[in-house]
């Protein structure tokens, strides 16, 4: 287990060293600063608070727009702490191996096994926090500036944060069949294919079409990084009432479906099961 | 005495291609082999199945008495593999530092530094990697590999990248390292430096032993040429001994000697004639 934490020791500090990895504070910024002028001209746009609907019934503006916003914010959250997950993973086996990095780690007396492990609690642990600091952040502008902030709070953070571990189990597979580039483009695409599929589902929940229904629900189960973050999106939305939550619901991110009370242990097996599987494939690959 | 590394019978096919075939042998404890043979010829997957990073397809292979590839095998194991690359980011100390906790190394600090010393880069320590020449590397290499006192020093091109004095600093490591009694397995392409640092040499050629022997059993002295008036003639069974009596014979028969010379061939001279076909 020692073996472990010293691989994730590295990777975490792999992520602070490296020059490549600099993108991520500059991008970071960049998104918050953007986020918060679109926090500012939307709220600044409202006004007041609440507008009336048909037959009389309220819109609370301020949670349709800061549900929305925050929603938005999610995407971009997913994005580029998947991104930062595949760019610390996608080379780990072969890629490594090819340069010449891994031998003399594997070399000690050291478990396959315990690379593996090591690799991904270190990225894990890096892009939840990233996840988590973006998450919150967009929150806290949404909260200080337009004073709405999401109910619950913390739940759709955390689906969130359990969506980019998935992405990061997919990458070390991917790791270990395909060199780093390929695997890093493979993972880019596999990442666009579930937010698809879950695009469609939606889609086939307002045209009523079971067959683009199904299409979604086998996406969702066969890439469950895309159904935690539709749960998590779930989550937002979850708090409003009355025509408000309809007229959300509406709004580009308000389709989007809980996953069900399974959802969380289909993750966790999913996760195991990507890992086993990666193991399986280094221990026996010729270095 | 006890034996560091030995193969018995060992084969490795990739597909259909036969990277070593039959190989058997044995370094013995605080023995230096050198490991000869063209590119291609089977010397690095031969070391890498005994680091564990290849599997042999038959045969069994043991480092230090336990089964290559085994948590116990790699404890005794220290590796330079050819081509290598370490973390840019790091700096030569933290390497080292990392190294000596996945070895499960206690030499902290005295360690490192006795290490960096050894290869000439005790005042770069904090160095990053990625600010250091391809040598410098090389050299760091070779300290990372002597981290946790191994048994077996398993070192592929070790002086591929390095210029004369740097390869002479090798050389002068490599005595050290003997002197502790620590076996090493080395491989590379630089024949006078195996002639000069190794006990042993084992030639490999499409994936089989060729020759095997001490750099002087293999470099033996073969025949004697004598100069005269009519040209070279060469004696080839003849030895050292037989010299005075040679001379006295072709003196007597009306030659003049302009010169005597025992033919010794070099090791490199050994090994383009056993591996020639392959050297082409």
């Amino acid at each position: 287990m020692k073996a472990v934490w010293t691989i994730a020791r590295h990777t975490i500090r792999e992520c602070v060293r490296r020059r490549v990895f600099l993108v991520t504070p500059v991008a970071t910024i960049g998104f918050l600063g953007l986020y918060a002028i679109g926090n500012h001209f939307a709220f600044s746009h409202i006004g007041g608070g609440t507008t009336t609907g048909f037959a009389g019934s309220l819109v609370d503006q301020r949670a349709l727009a800061g549900s929305t916003l925050v929603g938005l914010g999610m995407f971009m959250t997913l994005f580029l702490a998947s991104s930062l997950g595949i760019f610390l993973t996608f080379s780990t086996i072969r890629g490594d191996a090819e340069q010449g990095v891994l031998q003399p780690l594997v070399v000690r007396p050291v478990a396959r096994w315990g690379v593996v492990v090591g690799r991904f609690v270190g990225a894990s642990v890096i892009c939840a926090a990233y996840a988590a600091f973006l998450y919150l952040g967009t929150v806290l502008i949404t909260w200080v500036i337009g004073s709405w902030a999401p109910s619950p709070l913390l739940l759709p953070g955390i689906a969130m944060t359990a969506a980019v571990e998935v992405v990061i189990a997919l990458s070390l597979l991917g790791s270990t069949m395909l060199t780093a580039l390929p695997n890093g483009i493979a993972m880019f695409m596999l990442y666009g294919a579930g937010l698809l599929g879950g695009l469609l589902g939606q889609l086939g929940k307002v045209l009523s079409s079971p067959s683009l229904e199904t299409t979604g629900r086998i996406t969702s189960w066969a890439l469950p990084y895309e159904a935690l973050y539709q749960a998590g999106l779930n989550y937002l939305t979850a708090g409003a009432t009355g025509l408000t939550r309809v007229v959300v619901r509406l709004g580009p991110l308000g389709g989007a479906t809980s996953g069900g009370p399974l959802l969380g242990l289909w993750a966790v097996i999913y996760v195991v099961g990507v890992g086993l599987g990666c193991i399986a494939l280094f221990g026996r690959r010729d270095l | 005495m006890t034996i560091a590394f030995s193969t018995h019978h060992v084969v490795k096919r990739y597909g259909n291609t036969t990277a070593l075939d039959d190989v058997t042998l044995q370094v013995d404890e605080g023995e230096l082999l050198g490991l000869l043979g063209p590119n291609g010829a089977g010397k690095s997957t031969l070391v890498k199945i005994g680091c564990g990073l290849v599997r042999a397809t038959s045969g069994t292979v043991e480092v230090c008495g336990s089964p290559a590839g085994s948590f116990a095998a790699r404890s005794t194991i220290g590796y330079l593999a050819e081509l290598f690359r370490f973390p840019p980011w790091l700096e030569a100390a933290e390497l080292l530092q990392l190294h000596q906790e996945l070895a499960g190394s206690q030499g902290g600090a005295t360690e490192r530094k006795e290490l960096l010393t050894l290869v000439g880069l005790g005042d770069v320590g904090e160095r990053r990697v990625d600010a250091m020449s391809k040598g410098m590397q090389q050299r760091l290499g070779i300290a990372q590999a002597l981290i946790g006192s191994p048994r077996l020093l398993v070192l592929d091109e070790p002086t591929s990248a390095l210029d004369p004095a740097g390869r002479r600093a090798v050389r002068v490591i490599l005595e050290e390292v003997k002197q502790r009694g620590i076996s090493v397995i080395l491989n590379s392409h630089l024949l006078s430096e195996v002639e000069l640092v190794c006990d042993r040499v084992v030639i490999i050629s499409n994936g089989r032993i060729v020759a095997e022997g001490t750099p002087q059993d293999l470099a033996a002295q073969r025949g004697v040429e004598i100069e005269t008036e009519q040209g070279t003639r060469v004696f080839p069974d003849a030895d050292r001994e037989q010299v005075p009596q040679l001379v006295a014979e072709l003196v007597a028969a009306g030659r003049s000697i302009y010169g005597v010379r025992a033919r010794k061939p070099t090791l490199e001279d050994v090994y383009i004639e056993t591996v020639g076909e392959q050297v082409r």
